[in-house]
This record gives structure tokens, sequence and C-alpha cells, in this order.
């Protein structure tokens, strides 16, 4: 009987909670919506502050910070770019393409075939193998940095463009097998053995039937590989000589003298950031999507 | 293994194929990672010059070096903080990005570092850092906060005429003090110089407190003022109408060594010491009045540098924590929030109890990656620290390539340190090894 009688008391209680719970939500999602937006301005002011120092001359770079922009508008100016356009920084923006596109292609195409005989090809110590590329997966760069230096001297590439490359390719490959393993084998078979069945030969199923419908993996892929790339100091650092120097080497060669080369260190670390920052939001999804398929790097 | 694997590899091709399909990744992978490792391990039992076999001595000298210690302890700064810090903030922002409607707007804007160079975000934070509060953004806020909280501006500089015929004193411990003692009802002059005119030409010019009108029987009056004329002229000593008060200063009555009252200075420069019984006074101005402004924090300095170059590090990556974390977030099933909810639950409770464990293997997930990806870290520290305070910045992976080429040109410690670089991670293969077991299970 007590139970009985309880259970409206409860009902009533729950409904009180209900308003004074709706009123909190209220209030509360008034200091969540604050509270976000007090983030994302921390974390837009710093680029920000980059574009704007950007557009600015020494002398107010000197003078005042760069927020006095919001009230004087009229400082702004794209001298320090044309200066930057004029100067030797161009190739090194070159360099940053020739390094990067081959990297990304060579990447895709190299680990896409791999990954087809890790998911559709038996062979023995198959399991073993990958097990080793996964292992791969984690070590650091450092490891290679005075073989591979040394390796390239003796067959004369140090410097070059191609050594850079061939280090991204190799050193992109585990993450690369990796994904794309694990889209392909998620493929239904039976898409497979029917080609296989109509006799095609493997290559051409690989080309034909997993490849195109691989296509978001592919596109994850590569837009993961190409800001890999083309971010890279460390590799370039090393491996890369001055004619060969993609931009983020030839930013970094200026560090040194920062305080009194903004104006070509602010516009330079903004062009090579803007055709990534393009890309990713064009392609966010797909990167999205790579990060999901394997955040072991 | 055709027999193994039962009919249906059947159709399968032979596995010859498979070594052409694999051949190209397999001598990258080859030449590039595994004979690198091979060649390290040898190397770095080795001196600088290659020829010199040493043992484990290069080992050795990680461990007792003073510079590759300090990198040591720098790396597990950057290990205990980062990631655990990165998570969190990633919980965090992905549970309450669930209760806005511009969530993907919000979640670009903090992916966004994520697409940026570590170089290009090294030199976004130099600049945020700077330490000139005019130009560091940084700075600048934090100096906005303290003079909002923290009452009068100082005036560093400012002082009174060194003779005999100023009216007040500059004492050894930098306090201003009046040279005649003042009683209650008294007005007292403290002309001041050293600061340019040009920094008080908005202030309201000076008012001299007279006895006659107004300083009442209790109190102590008078003016703090800068006794400069712009261009010249003036009486010195003498409160003249083109002279500008000082406002805000800090003045206290004191008997005995003891204050015994305290005001500030009005705009025009007046003030007046209340409440004073009959008695002699010194009247003084503390040296707070002239203290250089608050100009910030040294945060390219050697003691905050790491921090600051981990918090550069939490800007770029706490994007990655929270796109990961939303995604696991988004398979929590609704129905147990929702039972939980209507169970009476505070969000809290909710929170604590159901969301955290149900996304303890995405937390780990995210939280071992920035494990591994800090014990890495090598630009932002190679771009951030200003030459002079590197050594006091160092880690590990930066260590290796000064030591290996930026100028050390010792490639045998080079090598032990990249082996040493290597071991730490290996925890994290096995780690990833077992999870892609289990998950192909």
């Amino acid at each position: 009987m007590t139970t009985v009688a309880a259970e409206p008391r409860q009902q009533a209680a729950g409904i009180e909670r209900g308003l004074a719970g709706r009123l909190l939500d209220r209030i509360g999602g008034g200091v969540v919506q604050v509270f976000l937006v007090l983030v994302a301005v921390f974390w837009l002011v710093p680029t920000l502050g980059l574009l704007v120092v950007s557009m600015r001359d020494d002398t107010a770079n000197n003078s005042s910070g760069w927020w006095t922009f919001f009230t004087k508008p009229a400082q702004i100016t794209f001298e320090n770019y044309s200066n930057l356009l004029t100067s030797g920084f161009t190739s090194s923006f070159w360099n940053t393409i020739l390094i990067t596109v081959p990297a990304t292609l060579l990447i895709i195409f190299i680990a896409a075939m791999a990954a087809y005989a890790f998911a559709w090809i038996e062979f023995p110590g198959r399991d073993t193998v990958f097990l080793l590329v996964i292992a791969l997966l984690v070590v650091p760069i450092q490891i290679a940095l005075i073989p591979i230096a040394k390796l390239y001297g003796t067959f004369g590439i140090f410097g070059s463009i191609v050594s850079v490359v061939l280090f991204h390719v190799a050193f992109g490959l585990p993450f690369a097998i990796f994904l794309l393993r694990n889209f392909f084998v998620g493929i239904p078979r039976e898409l497979l053995e029917a080609a296989r069945m109509d006799g095609a030969p493997e290559w051409r199923i690989f080309a034909t039937v997993v490849f195109p419908l691989a296509k978001p993996a592919v596109a994850s892929l590569g837009i993961f590989q190409f800001l890999w790339v083309w971010n890279d100091l460390l590799v370039a650092l090393v491996f890369a000589d001055t004619q060969n120097q993609p931009m983020t080497k030839a930013l970094q060669s200026q560090m040194r003298q920062f305080g009194t080369n903004v104006d070509i260190l602010a516009p330079g670390a903004f062009l090579s950031l803007i055709i990534p920052l393009v890309l990713f939001f064009a392609f966010q999804r797909y990167f999205v999507q790579g990060l999901l398929a394997g955040s072991v790097k | 293994m055709t027999e193994r694997k039962g009919p249906r590899a059947r159709l399968g091709p032979s596995p010859t194929l498979a070594v052409l399909f694999l051949l190209p990744a397999l001598l990258l992978l080859g030449v590039w990672m595994v004979y690198p490792v091979i060649y390290s391990i040898f190397r770095s039992l080795y001196d600088a010059t290659g020829e010199r076999f040493v043992g484990l001595g290069n080992y050795g000298s990680i461990f007792t070096d003073s510079a590759t210690l300090t990198t040591i302890r720098n790396n597990i700064i950057w290990v205990v903080v980062a990631p655990l810090v990165v998570t969190v903030l990633g919980l965090i922002f992905a549970v309450l990005t669930e209760r806005i409607r511009w969530a993907t707007a919000f979640k670009l804007v903090l992916f966004m570092p994520m697409a940026v160079s570590l170089l290009a975000a090294g030199v976004i934070f130099r600049l945020v850092y700077e330490q000139d509060p005019d130009k560091g953004v940084a700075n600048a806020v934090l100096t906005t906060v303290h003079d909002t909280f923290s009452a009068g501006q100082g005036y560093p500089g400012a002082r009174p005429r060194e003779n005999d015929q100023s009216p007040a004193v500059a004492q050894q411990d930098g306090t201003v003090t009046v040279r005649q003692p003042a009683r209650p009802g008294q007005a007292v002059l403290i002309p001041l110089v050293g600061l340019p005119p040009d920094s008080v030409k908005d202030a309201p010019p000076a008012t001299a407190v007279a006895p006659a009108d107004g300083v009442a029987a209790d109190a102590i009056g008078g003016t703090v003022w800068l006794d400069v004329v712009r261009g010249g002229g003036g009486t010195v000593n003498q409160v003249d109408p083109q002279e500008k008060g000082l406002a805000g200063i800090t003045v206290e009555a004191v008997s005995d060594g003891q204050v015994k009252a305290t005001t500030e200075t009005a705009a025009d420069g007046t003030f007046h010491l209340t409440g004073l019984p009959a008695g002699s006074y010194t009247v003084r101005l503390p040296q707070s009045n002239f203290a250089a402004p608050f100009n910030g924090l040294t945060w390219l300095g050697p003691t905050l540098i790491t921090p600051a170059i981990i918090g550069a590090y939490i800007w770029v990556w706490a994007g990655f924590a929270m796109v990961l974390i939303a995604a696991g977030l988004s398979a929590v099933p609704r129905d147990a929030l929702e039972a939980a909810r209507i169970d009476g639950a505070t969000e809290w409770q909710v929170f604590r109890r159901i969301t955290v464990p149900l996304l303890a293997p995405v937390l780990l997930v995210v939280f071992v990656t920035m494990v591994i990806n800090v014990l890495k870290v090598f630009d932002l520290v190679f771009i951030i620290a200003p030459g002079s305070v590197q050594p006091q910045a160092n880690v590990i992976a930066l260590e290796m390539w000064r030591v290996s080429f930026g100028g050390g040109n010792n490639q045998g410690m080079g090598s032990a340190l990249a082996i040493f670089l290597l071991v730490l991670v290996v925890p994290f293969m096995i780690f990833n090894i077992r999870r892609f077991r289990r998950d192909e299970r």
C-alpha cells in the first residue's frame, strides 16, 4: 500500500525536477554557449594575428599591436606579399609542390597495391608481414635520418627532391597500407569473386573493381599525406639542399632573425598554410574519416 | 595454404602474384625503415668518427650528460602534461558541442590547426608570445586584465627634484617623503619631475590645496603634480596653471613608523588624508607609485618556455582529440543516457557514470596517440624556442637532430638517441598490434 501511495509523489517530484532542470538547462545552455564562443575566439585569434601581421609594414608592426587594425584598417598593405613573391621564396613554393604531389600519388599507388595483396591475395606469412607493417606505424623518423643520409650520399642523390620524396613515401606507407587494407577487406567478397570467375586478371580487378570502390578511402589517404608532406620540416631540413628546399625549410632559415624579419616570416608562413587550409576545408569530411580509420601515428 | 583456407581460396590468385603487388612497398619499407633500425643499432655503439667502438658508452652519456638529462626531463613533462590536457579538453569540447547548434562551425575552427604546418604554428605562437605587450597578444591580454584589477597606474621615473629647495625628497627605498613634517590642517606640495609632459597631457590641470579653503582640522591636504611646463616656463615648486596633476597616486601619513592614513590623489592631483589626531606626520608616497608597470610574462624565457610550447601544442591537437571523441560519442546509445536522465540522474552523473565509461576505449586511443606524438615532438620546440633558450626547452627528438646534423656532428650519439626514442615507442607498437588483433577477431 505504501508503495502505491509513494508512486504519485515520486512522479510529482519528477515533474518538479523537470521544471527546475529545464530552467537550469536554459541557464547552463547559455553558459555553454558563451564558453564555447570564448574557446573558438581563443583558437582563431593566433591565426588571425599572423594574417594581420603579414599585411602590415615593418613600422606598423614595430610600433603597435596587430589588433589596432580593427580601429585603423588603413594600415593593411600587400607590400610584404609582393616583396616576398618577387624574392627567391617562390622557388621554395614550387619545390614544396614538386615534393608533395609526387609523394602523395606514389604513396597512394604503392600502398593500394600492397593493401590489395594483404586484403585479397592469400600468401604464406601474410598476417606476420601485416603485423610488421602495423609495428612500423609508430617508428620515429629520427631512426632513419643518419642511415638514409649515408645511403643517399653513396648513391649521390643527397639534397635532391627525389631523395625527399622517397623518404616521405617510405614513411607514409605503413599508415597508408593500414588504412587502405582495412577499407579493402570491407569490400564484398562477391564482387571480387564474380570478377575472378569471369577470368579477369588480378591487376585488372585491382584497377577496375577495388580501386574505384575505394575512392573515399583513397581521398582520405590523399588529403592526409598531402598535408603530412606539405607541412613537413624535419625531412626537408636534413635531406633537401638550399636550391631544392620547400617553404618550411626556407622559412626556418629565417627564424634566427625573428625580430627583424617578421615581414618575410609572417606572409611566408601564411602562404605556406593557405593551400593546406583550402584543401582541408574542401575535403574535411575525408580527413576526419582518415583520422577515424587509423589514429595511430 | 589452400587446403587450410578451404574452397573459398580456390578462386584466389597464386601467392607469387602477391609478391608483385607487395614488392614496391616492401622494398621501400625494408630500405627506408627496417635497414635504418639495424644500422642505427650498430652505429650507436661507435663514437663520433664511427671508427672507435665504444659499446654502450653513448647510451651512458645520454643518462649522465646534463644537456641530455634536461631533454629527458622535458620529455617527461611533455608526456605527463600534454596528452592528458589534450584528451580532457577534447572530451569537454566534444560533450559540450552536442548542446549547441553551431557545432560544425566550432569543430572546424578547433580542427583547423591540424591543417597548418607546425612551422607555421610555431611562427604564429612566436608572435603570440612576444614579450612587448604592444606586439604579443598573450601579454596584451595579461596586462589588460592585470591593469583592470589592480588599482591605479604607476608613474615609473617620477621623482622629486634633487636640491635643497624641493619640498619632497626621494628616499633610499624608493619612497618619496615630504621634507617638512605636516600637522593636520596644513597643506603640502609634492612637485615631481622625471616624466615626459606628453605622458600626462590629457590630465586636468593641477590644483593647489590652500589651508584657507577647506583642509579639515583633522586632515592633511596637498597636491602631487608634475612640476614641469610643456615648452618651458613656470615657477619651480609652485602649481602653475599649465601644470598637470598626477592622478591615482597613493599617499600615506606616517607617524612613529606607522601608517595612520592612506588615500589616493584625485584627477587634479589633490589629496586629503583625513581622520588624523593632532600631531606631526610625515607625508609619504610609497614606492609602488613609481614601480614599472606590469609588462606581462616572459613566455619565451628559460622558465616558461616548455609550458608555453605545450600551450601551442594543445592549440594544434585539441581539435583532433575532440573530433575523435565526438565520433565515439555519437556511437554512445542515446537510450542509455535518456534512461538515466529520466531516473533523475544529474548531467554530471550521466557524464561521469555513463558517458565517460562508454567512451573509455576512444579516450585511450586518443591518449596513446598523443603520447606517441609527444615523444617525437620536434618542430614546435625547434621553432618557438629562441636559440638562446633552446638548451632549456630541448627534447630528445630535437637533440637527436642537433647532435647529428645541427652542428653536433656526433652521429654515434645521434644514433643512440634515435634508438632510445624507438625503445620509448615500443610499448605503443605492442599496444597497436594487440588492439589490431583484438579488432580482427
